[in-house]
């Protein structure tokens, strides 16, 4: 045979183990029979407090719903990203529709790992690098809160997704680079219950960061900037700076977050807007003991200046 | 062609210029909702004690300002444009953007025409308005820095 041809044959085989090794390094993942076993039996109770600090209602609700229509997840909010347009599902317990077959290691399995019951992955925009942090206990707990809410029959529509986005299993490889339960920022021996419960709620459940921290071009968030506030992935401006760093909530004291959190006005009164008045109205349920942990947090974070560039302006900034 | 580039330069800067005064005027409407609504909030968060006479004062002050907003002179077509955080939505949808602000008009009156008499019920008047502030700011605002 001649060279070419030899090489020929060579790259076909490399190719096929190439794609082999893509294979395998890009297969769905679940959790081990170990972690399953710690989830436990959920308490519904608990549960809500996750479920409003885990925001679910935000996506998962119709748009611009109150009160007990909050509570029926049909989905159906379109995210128009610059990979293409997401739009949350049906979780409600429909059987059909939503989640109400699903096991509660199917849940696990969704919040922890991106995958579904019957193992595709999930695109990041469900929240799961931020909810792979969480507690198997408080994911359980969820899970069981969940299961008492309204089924609601429907289904949304796709996402619709431009080329190679469309392509599920790239994510694997998505997931070998961002996917990670650790925190993302390390904390000294000593450090505050209240710090680290914040640091929790932030990371984790709270899914802060998924807005607060830029991306980078495979659309994962910058760990170096973290929460130094990022150009919308969604709709138009910026998520805001929550450092302390320039730009950000220096000259906010713990206080004035916390109040933020429960009231939605700032600490020169104007209001909060955009995506974050869901969020404000979500966390507002929670307890001042969890806002002020999210507030200690924040203040313990490494400053850093605003994560997307100052806005072309001939004038001084206004607020 | 050079005087033809500065003619059309000028104009540019003339129009963002005569939106200055619009963009200005109608943030600083929002400055002072934003101190009125201050005297209240901070009564209600226990920094300031209740006092009925400053909450009367303030939300008769902050509903005049508010009866006083006109949509369509605040807010001329390309008046999104220049040093402002006003939406194009605003533009796209000026029936929605006009029923956030009635809504907002007939939260202030009727909190004015009723002032808290006490920091009970003061707390329900503050989370009223400041339903009002949100809703309209989550759609009609954008957020630049």
């Amino acid at each position: 045979m001649n060279l070419p041809g030899k090489l020929a044959i060579a790259a076909v085989i490399a190719a096929g183990i190439g794609g082999l090794a893509f294979w395998y390094l890009t297969a769905p993942g679940r959790i081990d029979a170990e972690a399953a076993a710690v989830l436990g039996t959920g308490d519904a109770a608990r549960g809500e407090r996750i479920f409003w600090a885990g925001g679910c209602t935000s996506c998962h609700a119709r748009p611009k719903s109150e009160g007990e229509a909050l509570l029926q997840l049909v989905g159906g909010v379109q995210l128009e990203t610059a990979f293409g347009t997401f739009v949350a599902p049906n979780i409600s317990p429909d059987v059909n529709d939503g989640i109400g077959a699903w096991s509660q290691e199917d849940f696990a399995n969704a919040m922890l790992k991106g995958v579904s019951p019957s193992g595709r992955h999930y695109y990041p925009a469900f929240p799961y690098a931020s909810y792979a942090r969480m507690k198997p206990a408080d994911v359980a707990d969820l899970y069981a809160f969940m299961k008492t809410l309204p089924a609601v029959a429907g289904r949304a529509p796709d996402h619709t997704l431009s080329f190679p986005f469309s392509f599920r299993r790239g994510i694997g490889l998505w997931k070998l680079l961002y996917l990670d339960d650790a925190p993302v920022i390390a904390m000294a021996e000593g450090t505050p219950e209240n710090v680290l419960l914040g640091r929790y709620l932030v990371e984790g459940p709270g899914h802060c960061g998924e807005c607060h921290t830029p991306r980078n071009i495979a659309g994962g968030t910058d760990k170096g900037q973290w929460l130094a506030g990022a150009i919308a992935a969604e709709g138009d401006g910026v998520t805001p700076n929550t450092t302390s760093g320039e730009g950000g909530i220096g000259d906010w004291s713990e206080g004035d977050i916390a109040s933020y959190l429960e009231t939605g006005f700032t600490p020169d009164f104007d209001s909060v807007g955009g995506s974050m008045v869901e969020v404000q109205k979500n966390i507002a349920r929670l307890t001042p003991e969890d806002r002020a942990a999210i507030a200690a947090y924040l203040k313990a974070v490494p400053p850093r200046p605003n994560g997307y560039p100052a806005r072309p302006s001939t004038q001084a900034p206004s607020d | 062609m050079k005087k033809f580039v500065i003619a059309v330069s000028a104009i540019a800067l003339a129009t963002t210029a005569a939106f200055a005064d619009v963009i200005a005027d109608r943030q600083a409407v929002m400055k002072e909702n934003g101190k009125q609504v201050g005297v209240l909030v901070k009564m209600v968060q226990g920094e300031a004690d209740f006092d009925a006479a400053a909450v009367m004062a303030a939300l008769t002050k902050l509903n005049e300002n508010v009866q006083a907003i006109d949509v369509a002179a605040s807010f001329p077509p390309g008046s999104d444009k220049g040093d402002t955080t006003a939406s194009p939505k605003i533009w796209e949808d000026m029936a929605g953007f006009q029923a956030e602000v009635d809504k907002f008009k007939a939260a202030t009156a009727e909190a004015a025409a009723a002032p808290a008499q006490s920091l009970e019920a003061l707390k329900p008047q503050v989370a009223a308005i400041g339903q009002r502030c949100s809703s309209c700011h989550e759609t009609f605002r954008i957020k630049k820095d």
